[in-house]
């Protein structure tokens, strides 16, 4: 093949690129609608999974989803600082329409998060937190917890009881660990082993946490899970995520005032 | 090699089917296999990044083929990559709008398309060189020929790992109280290497000119 010349060659290149830019751009602004749709349904399936009103890969249609979600969970602000239930959030949106995940990144919304272990850098003032309602009263909280894994951010709920103490069931919504190790974190019967574990011990402090091997049963051995192996480090950034978002910085106070009764339901 | 009105000629018999057995692109030119590991836990998954698979390589195949002739020689291998990339994200932007369950558990691996050097080297050896029309059909082929490695490991992998095909559990577990005790190695990585390798033994065995000299 005869060498063309630089500018042709030059042209050729800026032409690939343009034409390939076009589509990409086309493609990713033309499928945003369907794909935010997406998520927003994903994130209240997961709340529905999480909380045992929907069984992991039950195959229901988008509109049941809605229906359940808005018959059972209720969604409520609640302020890391205080612990306390605020109507609505500093940008004066409503429990409905605030994105804690958006919150984060916003300066006015957010604060840096000290120094841990988890790698959250900031924090939103404001937490969304999804209740599950039984006669009136708040059965679960889902508290939504993030935390840095091996290769990415893991973005999850778990959910503890109304006792303020005893874990009702964890999942993770958003992550990108390696499928088959990491990604076992999507695993019905692990996040199983979480059910019924409790979270602080007798002093108070957050004790739950991924061991590395095999944990007890709930009884023997209530503040341990079993480790995924093969993958030690997301089993660590599980560990972490759950100390920070249950401890001080996260929603302890909120806990310690639903178990004395502050928090209402 | 035009195309009779009948059918298609022997090479181009020979690009779709031969990609198949003859020179499968995973179990003889042994490319691909980083997916073919991550992705056939499962059959859904399998299928879908088979189907992923095979839109952008028959897609790369044809758009470089209709380009082989004003592509300069200097760059051409990033053009390649650049028709390539844009396929294997428009092919993920449609995975996120329409089966979003199936994108999530793919996850990183359809975006690393990109690197599978099936695509590449298709388009490196043979729509460089070839029509249009044969591009496609390559494409096809090795599209296939992929796929079929993977749906039979994902068969594998699955049933014995977990009992189930698609998610239906046919196997009843020891742990729900039936008598499958799952085969925790299928469901690792390691799993797929072994299956793998028994395919490529399997192939070899039947023929026996795939073997190589000492």
């Amino acid at each position: 093949m005869s060498q063309p010349s630089t500018g042709y060659t030059v042209a050729f290149a800026a032409g690939v690129c343009l034409v390939a830019s076009v589509f990409v751009s086309g493609a990713a602004v033309s499928l945003k609608p369907m794909q935010e749709a997406n998520k927003v349904l994903d994130r209240q399936k997961k709340v529905l999974v999480v909380a045992g009103l929907m069984e992991e890969g039950e195959s229901i249609t988008p509109d049941e989803i809605q229906k359940r979600f808005d018959d059972n969970i209720a969604a409520r602000l609640v302020s890391l600082e205080t612990g306390m239930v605020v109507e609505s959030a500093e940008n004066g949106q409503s429990a409905a329409d605030y994105d804690q995940r958006k919150a984060t990144k916003d300066p006015a919304l957010s604060v840096e998060a000290p120094d841990n272990k988890a790698k959250v850098a900031r924090k939103a003032n404001i937490a969304t937190v999804y209740c599950v309602k039984k006669a009136n009263a708040c059965d679960q909280h889902i508290l939504p917890i993030e935390g840095k894994g091996l290769w990415s951010t893991l973005y999850g709920f778990l959910s503890v009881d109304s006792d303020a103490n005893t874990i009702r069931g964890i999942t993770f919504y958003e992550h990108a660990e390696t499928p088959g190790l990491g990604g076992e974190i999507d695993n019905p019967g692990w996040k199983a082993k979480w059910v019924g574990r409790k979270v602080y011990d007798d002093k108070g402090h957050v004790a739950i946490h991924v061991k590395k091997g095999a944990a007890g049963d709930v009884k023997s051995d209530p503040y341990a899970v079993d480790g995924l192996s093969g993958a030690t480090l997301t089993s660590n950034g599980v560990t972490y995520s759950v100390d920070f978002w249950l401890g001080e910085e996260g929603f302890e106070t909120y806990l310690n005032n639903v178990k004395s009764g502050k928090v209402k339901g | 090699m035009s195309a009779t009105p009948g059918g298609l000629s022997k090479a181009q018999r020979e690009a779709l089917v031969d990609p198949l057995f003859n020179n499968n692109p995973i179990a003889l030119q042994v490319l691909g296999i980083c997916s073919a590991l991550a992705v056939t836990t499962k059959m859904e998954t399998a299928v879908v990044m088979s189907i992923a698979l095979t839109v952008v390589l028959v897609g790369s195949n044809v758009v470089i083929s209709l380009l082989r002739n004003y592509i300069p020689a200097s760059i051409r291998i990033v053009v390649q990559l650049t028709v390539i990339a844009s396929l294997v994200i428009l092919t993920d932007q449609v995975l996120k709008a329409f089966v979003f369950d199936v994108s999530k558990q793919l996850s990183v691996f359809v975006g690393l398309i990109i690197t599978n050097c099936i695509v590449m080297g298709r388009a490196e050896a043979y729509a460089m060189a070839n029509g249009p029309f044969e591009s496609m059909l390559d494409g096809i082929g090795n599209g296939l020929g992929y796929s079929l490695i993977l749906i039979i490991v994902a068969f594998f992998r699955e049933l014995l790992g977990g009992g189930k095909l698609f998610g239906i559990q046919l196997l009843p577990l020891v742990t729900e109280g039936g008598w499958y005790n799952p085969n925790g190695l299928m469901v690792l990585a390691p799993g797929a290497f072994f299956l793998i390798g028994c395919f490529i033994w399997a192939l070899r065995a039947w023929k026996p000119d795939q073997i190589e000299a000492e």
